[in-house]
């Protein structure tokens, strides 16, 4: 496996291993995160994946940077690509698709010349990844969306996005776990809660993670205890 | 317990330890005190563990009520801080009684002050830490994010504690001209040659858009002429180039990951006295190898004397 290893802050590595954006880095990323977890130990402080690179923070008061380097390379070693393991590592997320929460559904069917069934179908038809959490905590990179589906971010971004709003941006697609602002095209709203400092691991979707989204009614979605309070249109 | 009680506050002072570790991987940020080395001097003087939690004070303008005869010690910004009227030295440990009235006061010098208590104030460890992340809804007083609010009532373990000062020597100047170090990045080749000139060679001005996420610098229009990148984790002390050519340096409740090029990151160093750059300030970089900044960091740490506890680190397994 070819890497290239910089030194981004004092105490920060970038293990760089792709180029582009693909599916198939995101073996590679789970398995080299699992042996430098075990080469590190103690000395690491944290380790963000994103869609090609590692970032791994080491504690520089018990190793300076050769001596993190050194063990990076060793990490590398006999590196095997690796799937997501355990429970809950394949999530079914069920959503309630509709223009009151997700406001962005009719434009999407128009732009893309398609009834909003077909969005909708679209949206559901395979399973996405877990690329990288970012942006705030629980929020999921997932992807890739169907090209067919892919569209611009808003070119002015909401103030106030509800939180289990699901959105899509080029071939990404996302749920937010909290209320926040944000720029992405919404479809639907899950009742599932995406982040609770109470649960283990606190965020339901880890990196490598496999989503797949569900629809479901109106009903169902208030059963699930989801909030049906609509998009603001000015927010 | 004893406590102090808050009468009047901007809605700034917060909470901070040293930050939310082993968590930055399900997006959550680092946060924790930005002037780390005025919060590590602040709990040092007390006897405190560099973990405990420091009420941060930017801009001043915040008033406590001591309910309980206790030791405190309070750095950083020079907040001309008041006990009953009467001016209290910073940088030192001082004793203060039950009833007497601590004030705050908009900065002679610096931006951030840093009040510590014995034991540290009480919260929440909320994700492994009491820093407070309004964003996030995540630690402080109370345990979702909140600043300090008017009626909160901190508690620390209460003792008093011996009066000692920081040496004469360690003590910094904020009112000098910030030089910040930086670790030059890896995409500085996309940059234009005039930019990486300018970059390192041009005073910069802090911007009014600056906060615990970031500071954004005025000066010369940086361009990148790189390919666009895929997003990546982001370090602390990060500087990112936006479009606009203007650097963004981002601190302790960045976001996690981002996608515009780095001309380098400051050292931790750096990021604390940039911390205490007011809007307006002038200041310029210098770039560092980081042999030379890993061994500039040990020595800085040794001036508390004894070790620094290892990183309390949360939950990093993935699954």
């Amino acid at each position: 496996m070819n890497y290239r290893l910089e030194t981004v802050g004092l105490d920060v590595l970038l293990l760089r291993l792709f180029e582009k954006i693909e599916e198939a880095n995101i073996p590679w990323l789970l398995g080299a995160a699992t042996h430098l977890r075990r080469e590190f130990g103690t000395c690491l402080i944290d380790l963000v994946p994103s869609y090609t690179t590692l970032m791994l923070h080491y504690n520089m008061e018990q190793l300076d940077e050769r001596a993190a380097r050194q063990r990076v390379h060793r990490a590398m070693q006999d590196l095997q690509p690796q799937e997501a393991q355990g429970e809950g590592s394949r999530h079914e997320l069920p959503v309630w698709y509709d223009p009151s929460v997700g406001p962005d559904l009719p434009r999407i069917a128009t732009l893309k010349g398609i009834s909003e069934t077909a969005v909708i179908q679209a949206h559901c038809s395979r399973d996405y990844r877990v690329f990288a959490l970012g942006f705030a905590p629980g929020f999921g990179y997932l992807g890739l969306l169907d090209a067919e589906l892919a569209a611009p971010r808003l070119n002015t971004p909401r103030k106030r996005v509800p939180a289990g709003s699901v959105g899509i941006a080029e071939q990404q697609t996302a749920i937010y776990p909290l209320v926040s602002p944000g720029g992405w095209n919404l479809l639907g709203r899950t009742a599932t809660r995406l982040f609770d400092p109470d649960r283990d691991g606190y965020s339901l979707l880890q990196p490598g993670d496999s989503v797949r989204f569900v629809p479901i009614d109106r009903g169902e979605f208030i059963r699930q205890g989801g909030d049906d309070t609509p998009v603001k249109a000015d927010a | 317990m004893s406590g102090l009680l808050v009468e009047h506050t901007l809605g700034l002072a917060q909470l901070q330890d040293r930050g939310r570790f082993g968590v930055r991987h399900i997006g959550v940020t680092q946060g924790g005190a930005l002037d780390w080395v005025a919060a590590h001097w602040a709990n040092h003087l007390l006897g405190n563990s560099p973990d405990c939690a420091v009420m941060e004070i930017p801009l001043g303008g915040l008033t406590l009520r001591c309910e309980q005869d206790s030791t405190l010690a309070i750095t950083g910004a020079d907040l001309a801080a008041t006990l009953d009227g009467i001016p209290v030295y910073a940088w030192q440990s001082f004793a203060v009684q039950r009833g007497q009235q601590l004030t705050f006061n908009p900065p002679l010098s610096g931006v951030r002050g840093y009040l510590a208590a014995p034991g540290g104030f009480a919260a929440p460890q909320v994700l492994g830490s009491r820093s407070t992340v309004g964003r996030e809804k995540l630690g402080g007083f109370g345990g979702e994010g909140q600043p300090l609010r008017p009626g909160d009532r901190l508690e620390f373990a209460g003792d008093v504690r011996p009066l000692v000062r920081v040496p004469e020597a360690l003590l910094p100047d904020y009112s000098r001209p910030a030089v910040l170090e930086l670790l030059p990045g890896s995409r500085l080749a996309g940059f234009s040659g005039r930019s990486l000139f300018d970059a390192f060679n041009r005073p910069w001005q802090v911007d009014p858009r600056a906060d615990r996420m970031g500071v954004r610098l005025r000066g010369p229009v940086l361009r990148y002429q790189g390919a666009s990148l895929v997003s990546e984790g982001i370090p602390l002390g990060a500087i990112q180039v936006p479009p606009d050519g203007q650097p963004i340096i981002l601190l302790n409740d960045r976001q996690t990951i981002g996608g515009y090029p780095c001309i380098g990151t400051l050292t931790p160093e750096s990021v604390a006295r940039l911390a205490q750059c007011p809007v307006g300030a002038y200041l310029t970089f210098r770039a560092i190898g980081v042999e030379q900044a890993q061994r500039q960091h040990l020595e800085l740490l040794n001036q508390f004397g004894a070790p620094l506890m290892p990183y309390r680190v949360e939950h990093l397994s993935f699954r």
